[in-house]
């Protein structure tokens, strides 16, 4: 009976799961949703309290608050442009405690000391590699979008053959468990050469394809969920993991293909190592043509349509707030503003819209790519900013170019084109972007910041 | 192990797929840290391991993930809001 009312309860906790996720399809209903989410979240937690089974409130009570504590300050600490980071440690978090779950699970079994059935312990098995992969690959993707790490695709003689050879290894060991569970000792190695094949897998991805993995890592936190529902046999659990799992699964697809690669590329590909390797490096002859942001400000100010196109650098720089000054004066002289936003415009899916949110643009002025991409023939000025692989032309001209056949923002087509960046460097993928050697293209050299406030008093100045 | 876990995986899986497909991308940061803060439900898991009687290290164990799953949850759904305030509530322009 008593069984019956929890898993009730569980039910309307996964209802509220999926009701809060649905109303994520607009941004009106969506902070609803959230909060109905939290409020399952509360359901199912009360619920299992109630269980009469669990004895021990103090550690669970002690777990809740000093876990509890740790993520508020975190997220009231964090900016808006380390989300990605938050977000990679977050899933690290999460699949470790399912990991746990499960491990707790065996050891639990084993101090029953009966045999545990070899399909149930080969799922523990398998959520420790999973889990383990997965809160290692987490924590190096935060390395790497904290540049703690180097933002290169780490690349060495015989990866592949090694991976693989430690992926079976890894499998081998899980298998000898679930034929001896007793020996605890090769359960630790299994985690920690887990952990290690997550570090070298994502060790050899570039920065630039961050948004993939932290999807990646997304939809295996959300699987390790679930297979440690199949564990200690929770329904919500598995529900849960496999909603998780599935969005981050879409959420991978829908960024590899805005780059027009695929998963398996990505993950495996070692793209972006050795800055402009190979035939499309460095070949491009022209001449930059440099601008003075007083210059560039009477270009705008007198134009009819301005697209804004804001890559990472800008939020490196943390100039959103700028941007959105500069949109405002430009606004009030009558000029038509919008933001042009690439699917993988900053380090993690939807990321750029997140920042411009923070520095209150309204989301009807932020248009994504198939839409922006007719108008901007007709555009007077496009301003670049911080952006690089994504206005690349080669990826529609050159078959020789690594991002060839990537969806692009088509700024080249439009009447002026101010690009700001820092200095030459290539972007992330280390390619050479023959936009800037346009005719139409002014180049305005420093620092994103710096420059659009100089940008926002001369705006200012011209009456 | 009984085939129902399957069925529910699956189905589970399935409305997300379709769930998930609808969300714009302007909400997609929002939504990978909403979906986060739900695979804290391991939580649930958590708290049976933690009590329960059961032997020490699975009980060390469990409170090791409480604290791992809390900090999941709660980061997790406070930072989904604090995102989601801002797409939320700015009609006008100041």
């Amino acid at each position: 009976m008593e069984r019956a009312i929890l898993d009730l309860a569980y039910l309307v906790a996964a209802l509220c799961f999926i009701t809060g996720l649905k109303r994520m399809s607009g941004p009106k209903t969506a902070r609803a949703g959230n909060t109905l989410s939290a409020f399952g979240m509360l359901i199912a937690i009360i619920a299992t309290l109630c269980e009469h089974s669990i004895v021990e409130y103090w550690q669970i009570g002690v777990g809740a608050l000093i876990g509890g504590a740790i993520g508020a300050i975190m997220v009231k600490r964090v900016q808006m442009t380390s989300m990605p980071q938050l977000v990679a440690v977050l899933h690290g978090f999460g699949s470790a405690a399912a990991g746990l779950v499960a491990a707790a699970e065996l050891v639990a079994e084993l101090a029953h000391g009966g045999t545990i059935d070899p399909v149930h312990n080969g799922i523990i098995q398998f959520t420790a590699i999973l889990s383990s992969l997965t809160v290692a690959g987490s924590f190096v993707a935060y390395g790497k979008l904290e540049e703690k790490i180097t933002g290169r695709a780490v690349d060495w003689p015989m990866r592949h053959p090694l991976n693989a050879l430690l992926l079976l290894g890894l499998l081998a060991i899980g298998a000898y468990l679930v034929h001896d569970p007793t020996q605890m000792g090769w359960f630790v190695v299994l985690n920690v050469g887990a952990a290690l094949l997550g570090v070298l897998l994502v060790l050899s991805i570039g920065g630039a394809d961050m948004p993939v993995v932290v999807s990646v890592l997304n939809s295996y936190a959300g699987i390790a969920g679930a297979l440690a529902g199949f564990v200690i046999d929770s329904t919500v659990l598995i529900i849960t993991g496999a909603l998780v799992g599935a969005s981050g699964m879409i959420l991978s697809r829908i960024m590899c293909k805005a780059m027009n690669r695929s998963l398996a590329n990505v993950l495996f590909g070692s793209f972006g190592g050795d800055a402009a390797k190979g035939p499309a490096g460095a070949t491009i002859t022209g001449t930059i043509r440099s601008t003075t942001a007083e210059d560039a400000a009477q270009l705008l100010a007198y134009s009819g349509s301005v697209v804004i196109v804001p890559g990472y650098g800008l939020a490196v720089a943390q100039a959103q707030h700028q941007v959105s000054e500069l949109a405002q004066l430009l606004e009030k002289r009558g000029v038509d503003v919008k933001y042009a936003i690439h699917p993988v415009a900053g380090r993690m899916p939807g990321h750029m819209n997140v920042l411009l949110a923070e520095a209150n643009v309204p989301y009807d002025k932020l248009v994504e790519m198939e839409r922006i991409n007719g108008e901007l023939d007709r555009t007077d000025v496009v301003l670049v900013i911080g952006a690089n692989d994504v206005v690349n032309p080669a990826a529609r001209s050159n078959p020789q170019s690594p991002i060839y056949g990537m969806p692009i923002l088509d700024v080249d087509k439009s009447k002026n084109i101010i690009v700001m960046k820092r200095g030459m460097n290539p972007g992330f993928a280390g390619i050479e972007n023959e936009l800037f050697y346009n005719p139409r293209t002014r180049m305005l050299f420093g620092d994103a910041k710096a420059s659009l406030t100089k940008l926002v008093e001369e705006t200012k100045a011209i009456e | 192990m009984t085939v129902d876990v399957i069925v529910i995986f699956v189905l589970a899986a399935y409305v997300g797929f379709e769930i998930i497909t609808k969300v714009p991308p302007q909400l997609h940061t929002p939504l990978m840290s909403g979906t986060n803060a739900i695979t804290g439900i391991a939580v649930v898991g958590a708290m049976l391991s933690a009590g329960a009687g059961r032997s020490q290290l699975a009980s060390w164990l469990g409170l090791i993930a409480m604290i791992l799953a809390s900090m999941n949850v709660v980061g997790g759904f406070l930072v989904t809001d604090r995102m989601l305030k801002m797409f939320g509530g700015k009609k006008e322009r100041v």
